[in-house]
C-alpha cells in the first residue's frame, strides 16, 4: 500500500540513483539514523553497551571490511583476526607513543597501517587464487598473531604481554580507558559506522566497486576487458583491511580496553566475521550489518536463555552454540545462499506488490 | 659428527614423523578434493571426533552425559564397562560411515553444483557443528587415548646411534609405530584405489564427473564412499595424534597443518600429500632449531604457512598438483 515508488516522480539522475529509491525506505532510514544518533544514547545502560551495542557495532565495521574482500571482490580471507590485531595494536602504539595526538585520528591512522599490511599479505593473491588464497591468507593470521605475541616492542614491554588501553578523551569526555561513559563509547563507535557504512555503499556501487565484482565474477574475463587484476584486488584488500584495522582498534580502545592477542584475534575471530558475511549475505552492506547483528545477538540470546533461564552449565551452553551456529551455516547455505540481504530483498519485493500475488 | 649436526638430524627424524601425521590428515582432504572437488574444511574436526568417539566407546562414557543430566537432572556418567579396543575402533569406523551417509543425505545432496566456495563454507559450517557435538557427545575434558601401542623412549634407536655417533637419539616408538601404520594404510589406500571395483569408480569420478555418470556409475554412492573412507583415515590420524598428546580440542588445530601440506603437494596428489607432509614437518623442527631461538621460538604455529606461501607464489599449483589452466 504505502511500500510503493508509484507517484513518486524522478526529475533528476541523482534522485533516479539514490541508495533508496522508495520513499518509505529513505524515510526508514532515517529513522533508524535519527533513533541510533538521538535516542539511544539516552536509554543507554552498562550491560546493553558492552555486550550488545558495541560488539553490534564494532563487528559490523569487520563484517563489512570483510564482505568487500570477500563478497565484493570474490577473495576468501581467513586472515581477519590477525588484521584485527594489527588494527589493535597500531592503535596501541598511536596511543602510547603519541599522547597528544586525538583518539579519533588514531583510530583513522590505525586503519591505514592495517591497510598496508593488508595490501603486502594482498599480494600473493595475484599468483594464488580460491581455495589456495583462502589457505594462503592463514598464513597472516598465524604470523601477525605470533608476531604480536613475541616481539616485546609491540606490547611496550609490559610484563603480562597484554596491551591496555589509556584514557583518551573527544572534546573533553572520555571514549576509552574504565572511566568512559557508556553513551559516549556508543556514540564514538556509531560515528565511524555510520561513515564507513556510507562510505562502502557508495565505493561499491561506483567505479571502483564495479571492477571488484567484475574480478570477482570472472578475472580473466575482466583483465580482457580492461580491469587491472593487480590495482584492483590490490585495493580491494587495502579498503577492506582499513575497515578490519578501524574495527580492529575500536574492539581493543572502546569496547575491551585490554586485550590478550591470541585469545582476542585467533582463528575463531576470522570464522566468526566470515560466518557473519556468510550469513548477512555475500555482497551486501545491509546484509553486513544483518549477519553481525544476528551472530552477536545469537550467543547472547542463547546464554541467557539456556545458563540464565535452565541453569544450565556455561559448557553446555558453549557447545550448543557451536552446533546451533554451524548448523545454521549449512542450512542457510542450502536454503538462502545469499544469506539474510536475500531474504530482505524477497520482503521487500513481496511488499511492493501486496496485497496483490502479482 | 659436530653436535649441530647431530641435533639437525634427530630434529628432522622426529620431523619426519610428526610429517607423516600431518600427510595422514591431508590424504583424508586429498580422497574428497579428488572425488567430489569439495574443499573439506572438516577433516580436522573430523579426525577429533573420531578419537574422541574412540575414547568414549572404549570408557563406556554415556553420550550427551552433562546434556541429559542438565535436563533431567540425574547424574549419570558412565555404562561402567570397558570396551576392548577392537570393538570400540570397529564401532568408532561404524560411526564414521553412518556420518558419510548422513553428511551426504543432509548437506551435500542439496549443494550439488554450487560453487565451490559455497562448498567450502558448508564444510566450514559443518567442522563448527561436528566440533560442539563431538563436545556435547563425550564432553570437553582431554582425555588419554591407550589403543595398546608402543610409547616412550626408544631404546634401540637410543643405543644403536649412540654407539655410532656418540650421542642417543630420543625418538618415542609411538612415532615409529604411527609412521609404520600410516604407511600400511596409504599402501592399503593405493592399492584400493588401483585394483578393486569401487576404486575404479572412485578413479573414473575424480578424473571427470560427467563421464562417470555416463557410464552407470552414482556419484551419491561415490561420495558416501570417499567421505566414509575420508572418516576412515580421519580415525587413524586422531587415534595417532590422540594417543600422542590426548583427545583434546587442540588436535583440530594441528590438523589445520594439513592445509599448507595441501598446498605444496597439490591438492589432487596422494604423493604429493605424503611428501608435502614430510617436508613441512622436518622443515618446521629445523626452522624451529636454527632459527627460532634467534626470532622468540614458537615459529612451528606458522612456519608452514609461510612456507607454503612463499612456495605457492612460484608454483601455483603445488609440488605435484595439476597445471591450472584458465579459460574465459
Amino acid at each position: 500500500m504505502f511500500y510503493r515508488e508509484v507517484g513518486d516522480f524522478k526529475t533528476s539522475y541523482a534522485e533516479d540513483q539514490q541508495t533508496f529509491p522508495i520513499a518509505f525506505d529513505r524515510w526508514r532510514y532515517y529513522v533508524v539514523i535519527a533513533v541510533a544518533f538521538l535516542v539511544i544514547p539516552f536509554i543507554i545502560n552498562d550491560y546493553w553497551e558492552k555486550s550488545v551495542l558495541l560488539p553490534f557495532l564494532v563487528f559490523s565495521i569487520a563484517a563489512i571490511g570483510l564482505n568487500i574482500l570477500t563478497g565484493y571482490c570474490g577473495q576468501v580471507s581467513l586472515g581477519t583476526g590477525g588484521f584485527m590485531a594489527v588494527g589493535a595494536y597500531a592503535c596501541y602504539k598511536l596511543m602510547t607513543g603519541f599522547p597528544e595526538l586525538n583518539i579519533f585520528f588514531v583510530v583513522i591512522l590505525s586503519g591505514f597501517v592495517t591497510a598496508a599490511v593488508g595490501m603486502v599479505f594482498g599480494l600473493p593473491s595475484l599468483r594464488i587464487k580460491g581455495f589456495y588464497l583462502a589457505v594462503a591468507t592463514l598464513a597472516a593470521q598465524f604470523f601477525l598473531v605470533w608476531l604480536f605475541n613475541k616481539v616485546p616492542w609491540f606490547y611496550n614491554y609490559s610484563a603480562s604481554g597484554q596491551i591496555n588501553a589509556p584514557e583518551r578523551t573527544v572534546f573533553g569526555i572520555a571514549v576509552t580507558g574504565a572511566a568512559s561513559p557508556s553513551w559516549a563509547t556508543y556514540l564514538f563507535c556509531l560515528v565511524f559506522v555510520f561513515a564507513l557504512a556510507w562510505a562502502a555503499r557508495n565505493m561499491t556501487r561506483g567505479p571502483l566497486g564495479r571492477k571488484w565484482m567484475a574480478i570477482r565474477d570472472m578475472d580473466i574475463a575482466a583483465e580482457i576487458i580492461g580491469v587491472s587484476p593487480l590495482s584492483t584486488k590490490l585495493t580491494a584488500f587495502a579498503v577492506s583491511s582499513f575497515f578490519i584495522g578501524i574495527a580492529g582498534a575500536l574492539y581493543f580502545s572502546v569496547w575491551f580496553g585490554a586485550v590478550e592477542v591470541t585469545e582476542a584475534f585467533g582463528i575463531n575471530q576470522s570464522f566468526r566475521v566470515l560466518f557473519m558475511v556468510i550469513l548477512g549475505g555475500l555482497g551486501s552492506i545491509f546484509g553486513s550489518f544483518a549477519g553481525a547483528a544476528f551472530l552477536v545477538l545469537l550467543p547472547v540470546f542463547l546464554k541467557n536463555v539456556m545458563v540464565g533461564a535452565l541453569g544450565w552449565s556455561t559448557a553446555i551452553a558453549a557447545n550448543l552454540e557451536l552446533v546451533i551456529v554451524g548448523g545454521l551455516i549449512v542450512f542457510f547455505l542450502i536454503a538462502e545462499p545469499h544469506g539474510l540481504a536475500a531474504l530482505w530483498r524477497t520482503a521487500k519485493e513481496k511488499l511492493r506488490l501486496w496485497p496483490f500475488p502479482y | 659428527m659436530s653436535d649441530q649436526l647431530l641435533f639437525s638430524i634427530e630434529a628432522a627424524i622426529n620431523g619426519l614423523m610428526t610429517g607423516i601425521l600431518y600427510a595422514l590428515v591431508a590424504l583424508g582432504f586429498v580422497l574428497i578434493f579428488k572425488a567430489s572437488e569439495i574443499f573439506n574444511y572438516a577433516q580436522g574436526v573430523m579426525a577429533l571426533f573420531a578419537a574422541l568417539t574412540l575414547v568414549g566407546l572404549q570408557k563406556g562414557q554415556v553420550p550427551f552425559a552433562e546434556l541429559i543430566n542438565a535436563i533431567f537432572g540425574t547424574n549419570i556418567h558412565e555404562f561402567g564397562w570397558e570396551m576392548p579396543t577392537a570393538l570400540a575402533l570397529l564401532l568408532t569406523i561404524g560411526v564414521m560411515v553412518l556420518f558419510a551417509i548422513l553428511v551426504e543425505r543432509i548437506v551435500l545432496r542439496h549443494l550439488v553444483n554450487q560453487a565451490p566456495i559455497i562448498l567450502f563454507m558448508a564444510t566450514i559450517g559443518l567442522a563448527f557443528f561436528m566440533e560442539g557435538f563431538g563436545d556435547l557427545m563425550w564432553g570437553s575434558d582431554i582425555k588419554a587415548l591407550d589403543i595398546g601401542l608402543p610409547k616412550g623412549l626408544s631404546e634401540t634407536v637410543d643405543q644403536t646411534t649412540f654407539e655410532w655417533f656418540g650421542y642417543g637419539f630420543f625418538i618415542d616408538r609411538l612415532d615409529v609405530a604411527a609412521a609404520i601404520v600410516a604407511a600400511v594404510l596409504v599402501t592399503a589406500l593405493v592399492l584400493f584405489s588401483q585394483y578393486t571395483r569401487i576404486g575404479r569408480a572412485l578413479r573414473a569420478v575424480a578424473d571427470d564427473h560427467q563421464a562417470a555418470l555416463s557410464v552407470g556409475i552414482s556419484l551419491r554412492l561415490i561420495w558416501v564412499i570417499v567421505w566414509a573412507v575420508a572418516g576412515f583415515v580421519a580415525l587413524v590420524a586422531g587415534a595417532m595424534w590422540g594417543a600422542k598428546s590426548g583427545v583434546q580440542f587442540s588436535l583440530s588445530l594441528i590438523a589445520l597443518k594439513a592445509l599448507p601440506v595441501l598446498m605444496l603437494g597439490g591438492f589432487t596428489s596422494i604423493p604429493g600429500a605424503i611428501v608435502g607432509g614430510l617436508i613441512i614437518g622436518a622443515g618446521e623442527k629445523l626452522f624451529e632449531l636454527w632459527v627460532g631461538p634467534l626470532i622468540g621460538g614458537a615459529t612451528e604455529n606458522w612456519f608452514a604457512y609461510m612456507l607454503a606461501l612463499v612456495f605457492l607464489v612460484f608454483r601455483p599449483q603445488g609440488l605435484f598438483g595439476e597445471k591450472i589452466i584458465e579459460r574465459v
